[in-house]
């Protein structure tokens, strides 16, 4: 199986702790090479955060697993410099079919508004984007030990002691910072006897990854009780490579064993497929799901992120999605931290904020659950009337629900933010993750989220960037002003976007003066109508818990 | 009045940032009060429904056209 692809070995290098180097703290260790732990991994290394990964594996995800990647996670990708790589090998795609029984119910077509420079949804199987995240790392320099596995650990006031189990023995290594990403079954969560609640849904499905040998639309396919599949549901996504990726949803009472035997699985493609339609099969796998969250993401020393802090139904690509979203939240907060520039307690903010986003992501993906499997006949009852009426009615099509897209949660309630005391239009309200916009920088084009990010910035849209008191906007300490404006314009060390096409004073209801304090992973802060220092000043100082 | 059959679900004093959310938020409302139910229950809860927002929508004309609809496909 798996032709279309070659895993990469990682070797296992000697670390300088079994050769007798001197013992030395790591201001922050990472457990966990996937691609929230990678990701941390190249945030830190952007960021001056000196960071090493840890993993008990020596290549990449086994299987196409996580397939869907959003553009929030690929704006975050982009920040620290994948994102190209992903996007290039990914398949765009925007048409998605929904079938009930025999009948199309509707289709969609996902092309997002114009003049964003990521689309929704790309699909790219979990192996490719972890080769492209620890290729960056090799390329900048950030050091991965594989076959390293973490078999115990100790929390201290100030720092986490680690036991690490390699080929050639084992040895003790000290964190001032441990994150957390080694995935769902988490061995370092259990080690600290943490719990994580919620539910494990009564189902099981069958992933089957196909290479087909002829065309096949490049569209999602849902099926609601297909003929060729009765009573369940089956999804048709593409993958990179010409690979397809078909999701049977098989019922609690499946044997997982039995299931993923090819001469049980190929049936069931060719009944979906047809008997002509010729194929390779390359990877089966049978998963159930949980839907569950930690209490807490940090514990003294220790943050955890992705699956090891939460964990939702797939329906919806809310996953790998989140947990790229978790590290982008937390990397920056923990750099200022280690630099002494904010309190501990501005961890607690990651904990807020990002419990808050995977409060949304459980909500969306049970709700999605629910209709995928209706747990009663009324339920199974509401649902075909839904989807009968949604092949006529506006309305109806809006219930349908084969999975909830990820999307970025907006931190509304965050204590981080300072509230509006102007009026806006729009949604760029404090908390909101940052719209794009097409702009351009002395004639070149460009995109508003390829300037802004990795710092406090303050975004200063006016008209007529000559009026500027640039003295006055540079006052403010620790933020870097950049200007939007409407025509093209050049300032002597500043960076000057030009709102080409009126996206940005449209999506930020953006008037002559008006300013937005920016967080370093993109989210508002803070926003008014007139620039003011003290206001900035104070804005910046509960952004990053100093008030 | 017309019958709406645009997406129309909302709720006083609450902000959407995604227009899925309302028809979700309206889903799980009515999946939920069915939890638990017997069939029989689940019916006679429907039959209850039917009754309490045909009385609110009220325009006999209005339900007639939402009557002819429903049973369409039935």
């Amino acid at each position: 199986m798996l032709k279309t692809y070659t895993y990469p070995k990682y070797e296992f290098t000697r670390p300088p702790e079994m050769s007798g180097a001197a013992e030395r703290r790591y201001p922050v260790i990472i457990v966990g090479a996937g691609p929230v732990g990678l990701t941390a991994a190249l945030d830190c290394q952007l960021n001056g955060v000196d960071a090493i990964v840890l993993d008990d594996d020596d290549t990449v995800s086994v299987g196409s697993r996580g397939l869907c990647y959003a553009k929030r996670a690929l704006e975050v990708l982009d920040r620290v410099g994948v994102g190209d790589a992903v996007v290039n090998k990914g398949v765009e795609w925007n048409v998605g079919r929904t079938f009930h029984g025999e009948k199309e119910v509707y289709n969609f077509n996902l092309l997002p508004e114009p003049d964003h420079k990521r689309p929704g949804m790309i699909n790219l199987q979990q192996y490719y984007l972890e080769q492209f995240l620890v290729d960056r790392c090799v390329e900048t320099g950030v050091e991965i030990r594989w076959k390293s596995k973490v078999v115990a650990i100790t929390q201290h006031d100030d720092h986490a002691t680690l036991k690490v189990e390699t080929p050639e023995g084992s040895y003790e290594i000290e964190a001032e910072w441990l994150i957390v990403a080694d995935g769902a079954r988490s061995p370092i969560r259990t080690m600290l006897g943490l719990d994580i609640e919620g539910k494990v849904f009564q189902d099981r499905f069958l992933i089957a990854d196909v290479v087909m040998k002829a065309e096949f639309p490049a569209e999602r396919w849902f099926w609601f009780d297909p003929p060729f599949h009765r009573n369940q549901s089956v999804l048709l996504h593409r993958e990179a490579d010409n690979v397809w990726r078909i999701d049977f949803q098989l019922g609690w009472d499946a044997d997982p064993q039995l299931e993923r035997q090819p001469e049980r699985v190929i049936p069931r493609i060719k009944a979906m497929l047809g008997e002509d339609r010729e194929f390779d099969l390359e990877w089966v796998s049978v998963y159930t799901f949980q839907c569950r969250r930690m209490a807490s993401f940090n514990h003294g020393r220790v943050l955890f992120a992705g699956d090891a802090a939460h964990q939702v139904s797939p329906f919806g690509a809310r996953g790998a999605n989140s947990g790229v979203q978790d590290t982008d939240n937390l990397v920056w907060k923990l750099k200022l931290v280690i630099e002494g520039k904010a309190p501990v307690k501005l961890l607690d903010t990651y904990s807020f904020e990002r419990c808050w986003a995977a409060d949304e992501n459980l909500m969306n993906s049970t709700r999605s659950t629910d209709f995928i499997t209706p747990k009663s006949s009324a339920s199974k009852t509401i649902r075909t009337a839904t989807l009968q009426l949604a092949q006529k009615h506006a309305f109806a099509r809006k219930l349908v629900n084969s999975g909830r897209l990820s999307v970025p949660s907006f931190y509304v309630d965050s204590p981080l933010n300072t509230p509006d005391v102007n009026e806006f239009n729009g949604s760029m309200e404090p908390g909101a993750p940052l719209d794009d916009a097409p702009v351009s920088v002395d004639g070149r084009a460009s995109w508003l989220l390829d300037h802004i990010g990795n710092r406090f910035q303050l975004m200063v849209y006016c008209d007529d960037a000559s009026t500027l008191d640039l003295a006055l906007l540079r006052s403010v300490q620790d933020v870097e002003v950049v200007v939007v404006t409407n025509r093209d314009h050049l300032l002597d060390g500043v960076t000057v976007l030009h709102d080409v096409k009126g996206r940005f004073a449209l999506r930020y209801d953006a008037k002559h003066g008006t300013t937005y304090l920016v967080r370093p992973d993109q989210h508002v802060c803070a926003r008014w109508r007139t620039f003011d220092a003290a206001r900035v000043n104070a804005a910046l100082a509960r952004a990053t818990c100093n008030a | 009045m017309p019958l709406e059959l645009n997406p129309n679900f909302r709720e006083t004093g609450k902000r959407y940032h995604r227009d899925f959310s309302p028809g979700d938020d309206f889903y799980q409302l009515l999946i939920d009060t069915h939890r638990d139910l017997t069939d029989e229950q689940s019916a006679l809860l429907n039959a209850k429904l039917v009754l309490l927002l045909a009385n609110h929508i009220g325009d006999i004309s209005t339900l007639r056209e939402a009557m002819a609809l429903a049973r369409e496909d039935v």
